[in-house]
């Protein structure tokens, strides 16, 4: 299971350029911590989440 | 007009509200706040209030007739660029901050050098897509900075779903998460002023040494 925004997801094995797709994130408006660690975002495509990762996903909205 | 009182006299009047300690470390910091309007010409006003030794504006844009309502610019600033109108009203609010002024356009390739080494940075843009940008910069880019974020201020929601959340060691997030511009909801000067005290407050807090919510 993945800890995504503390909550437990059968998402291991997906890219996390897939799961922001899947849970309908517009990943230019989105910034993602995992373990701790920014993920850059040329690396969604290739970052592939696994069991016992901690993903962040901070959702950015316009105003300001 | 009455006199300006001395640096000296500045100090020892801040000293005796936020206590001295605290107000050599507020002396001896920097803040960035990239954009001026809403959150960042209200964030900038509090830190300078509260004697932050230097701040960096960063605004692209001019000033117009609908962000009075909200931002701290006078009717006849009107067509001024932001950043440095900004700068003119602080060096009358607290004229021993230094305020260094950029109207420039932030993007992934100038943000490192144009908030110049600050110790912290706040995040005050309008657009979501350059909220994410500049934070997915600093936080890759300038890993030992402190950052302060804002995500959700729009609408008349409760001024109590405006909330600052430590979402990683160095990287706070303040607002109610969901409330977007973009679905057409109105803006009220309260709201977005309760975001930039969640801001300015998470700065302050920083300094102090004291990193929960």
């Amino acid at each position: 299971m993945v800890k995504i925004n503390g909550k437990e997801e059968n998402a291991a094995g997906k890219t996390l350029a897939a799961y922001l797709s899947e849970a309908g994130y517009d990943a230019s408006r989105v910034a993602v911590e995992r373990n701790e660690s920014i993920v850059a975002k040329k690396d969604y495509g290739s970052t592939v989440l696994r069991d016992g990762d901690n993903i962040e996903i901070v959702r950015f909205v316009g105003g300001g | 007009m009455g006199a300006i009182p001395s640096k000296e006299e500045w100090f020892r009047a801040l000293a005796k509200k936020q206590g001295e300690a605290l107000q050599k470390r507020i002396a001896d910091t920097s803040v960035a706040v990239c954009g001026c309007g809403g959150l960042g010409s209200n964030i900038a006003v509090t830190l300078a209030r509260a004697g932050v030794g230097r701040l960096i504006l960063i605004d692209f844009d001019t000033v117009d007739i609908t962000n009075l309502h909200r931002q701290q610019f006078k009717a006849n600033q009107i067509g001024l660029a932001k950043a440095a109108a900004l700068k003119e009203n602080l060096a009358e609010i607290a004229p021993y901050t230094a305020v260094t002024a950029h109207t420039r356009r932030l993007d992934e390739s100038n943000i490192v050098a144009l908030t110049g080494g600050a110790d912290i940075i706040c995040e005050a843009f309008d657009k979501a897509e350059n909220k994410a940008a500049l934070v997915n910069t600093v936080l890759t880019e300038l890993p030992d900075t402190w950052l302060v974020a804002a995500a959700g201020m729009a609408g008349d929601g409760p001024a109590n779903d405006i909330i600052t959340r430590r979402v990683t060691k160095r990287f706070y997030l303040c607002g109610d998460g969901v409330s977007d511009i973009g679905d057409s909801l109105c803006l009220l000067p309260s709201r977005v002023q309760l975001c930039a005290a969640h801001q300015a407050h998470a700065v302050l807090r920083i300094i102090a040494g004291a990193y929960d919510c």
